[in-house]
């Protein structure tokens, strides 16, 4: 795959015939640290991959990159026009309202624009035309392309059939890894560090993809975790033996008392992994966030990938521990850095 | 030894020597064995000094090709594979798992793109003891026991 190099512009020359452009930077960058500054006034942009296709693609240095890219874009959050011309391409072959929405903004913000689908039904698809080739079609009218598809490996074999960046928005049951960046760029962000740091994931531990990439990602840091899931969906074993590979502590506990954690990252437990509704009723109860749950919680940050159901407790939204809102909105910086890099953006 | 070879000698074929024992059953599914003209010998249990015990296979005039090989070292790690022209071994091969397995045998899960669109499959070699491989596609990691099902699954 071959990135498209075509807006790389000497820094210098850019900077002295654009003294407006770097203005406009400076102006919306007023939340940005003296670090991003300097990055701004003279690095390129880091390059990430050719494609982001999965989290096991990236090591520290790729998320650290990401979540750099991502605070620089924080001051282009009015707005900026560094993809003017660009067009991306979002294939939805199975609808993700937030993943597509949140893409079409990041792309708006960067001065682009959008083309694209959501389900299969008012497409080609539909009329049995293979994913490769749906992906040489819309290469022909993008010059990068976000999909998301029911099937597990669909982004893996889109992007060997296209010649432009592919960014996965969900395949299947596998990877979502734009999600997994987003969390935890608004940990660091927050936070300010992600390596010593306690985080406990809770909820659907054995069929949570997020869960998944998540601490798949964090074995990259100096983290110790702790789960909490009911009986029948914990963490699977194979996870486990990652997270032991690379030194990660971990432990599993049974009770939201028994957690001393500084992050605790909540996940939907859906009814259907229960035999019967009796028996998720019964469990429910012990995997919901409430006013008394901060007791033990104390200062402790709430992550959540969203929708939620009933897993946190609205009264839980105003309290300084909610992080999950903020955390959706970051999903713009660090779509729009993934989207910038991609695209070969330098400054 | 020297005079067990020599009673089911072959004047041309293959010898597939160093089969983990046990397993000459399964490298003769993948070969297609119950349905070959010609003759074959399966041994198993043969002693060998050097691994305790393996299995032979000898097929008269056929050779194998580079999927069969591969297929083979998925099951049988060990097995070499000796090509006999006029009594003589004329080119003797251990097999080797691929780094990259590609096209011969189906993922394990049901919702991998594999299954749905006209791509062959492909497994990255992950781990040769135990034996893991996973998918390039759905990244599902397919262990000895999956492996086994699957080539079976193919015929
Ligand atoms: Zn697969």
């Amino acid at each position: 795959m071959s990135i498209d190099w075509c807006l790389q512009i000497q820094y210098v020359d850019y900077w002295l015939t654009s003294q407006t452009m770097m203005d406009a930077v400076t102006h919306h960058s007023a939340g940005c640290s003296t670090e991003t500054l300097k990055l701004l006034c003279g690095k390129n942009i880091f390059p990430v991959m050719q494609d982001v296709i999965s989290i096991k693609d990236f090591e520290r240095t790729d998320i650290e990159n990401v979540l750099e890219n991502a605070s620089i874009m924080e001051g282009f959050a009015k707005g900026t026009d560094i993809l003017r011309g660009r067009i991306l391409a979002t294939l939805f072959f199975e609808p993700s309202t937030r993943t597509r929405l949140s893409f079409e903004s990041a792309m708006n913000r960067l001065g682009g624009s959008v083309i694209g689908f959501s389900e299969s039904g008012s497409s080609s698809v539909a009329k049995g035309e293979t994913l490769q080739d749906t992906v040489r079609m819309a290469e022909r009218y993008a010059d990068i392309i976000v999909m998301r598809h029911p099937r597990d490996g669909a982004a893996r074999l889109a992007a060997e059939a296209a010649h432009v960046p592919i960014i996965n928005g969900g395949d299947g049951v596998n990877q979502h890894p734009t999600q997994t960046l987003l969390d935890l760029y608004t940990i660091k962000r927050t936070l300010k560090t992600i390596d010593g740091l306690r985080i406990g994931l809770m909820g659907d531990l054995k069929y949570g993809r997020t869960v998944h990439s998540l601490s798949y990602a964090l074995s990259w840091y100096d983290v110790t975790l702790q789960f909490l899931s009911p009986v029948g969906l914990e963490m699977p074993l194979h996870i486990k033996e990652d997270l032991t590979e690379k030194g990660i502590p971990f432990q599993q506990v049974t009770e939201l008392e028994d957690l001393k954690v500084d992050v605790l990252y909540v996940t939907r437990i859906q009814k259907e992994r229960f035999p019967d509704v009796e028996e998720y009723e019964k469990v429910k109860g012990s995997y919901q966030i409430t006013a008394e749950s901060l007791d033990f919680l104390g200062d402790a940050k709430i992550l959540h990938p969203l929708p939620r159901v009933d897993e946190i407790d609205p009264e839980i939204d105003s309290t300084p521990n909610a992080l999950y809102f903020e955390q959706a909105g970051y999903g713009i910086p660090v779509r729009m850095a993934l989207l910038a890099s991609l695209l070969g953006w330098k400054l | 030894m020297k005079r067990e070879l020599k009673i089911s000698a072959i004047k041309n074929g293959t010898v597939i020597d160093h089969i983990t024992p046990g397993k000459a059953f399964e490298v003769a599914r993948i070969l297609g064995l119950e349905d070959f003209s010609a003759p074959v010998s399966i041994a198993v249990n043969v002693s060998s000094g050097k691994s305790g015990t393996k299995d032979i296979i000898k097929i008269e005039n056929r050779e194998l090709s580079k999927n069969e090989v591969d297929r083979i070292s998925l099951v049988a790690p060990n097995a070499t594979v000796n090509i006999v022209k006029n009594y003589e071994v004329i080119d003797k091969k251990k097999v080797e798992i691929p780094s990259e397995i590609v096209g011969i045998l189906p993922c394990s899960n049901a919702n991998c793109v594999t299954h749905f669109e006209p791509v062959k499959t492909k497994f990255l070699l992950e781990s040769i003891t135990p034996l893991r491989i996973r998918c390039f596609y759905c990244e599902r990691v397919l262990t000895e026991d999956d492996i086994k099902r699957e080539i079976a699954r193919e015929d």
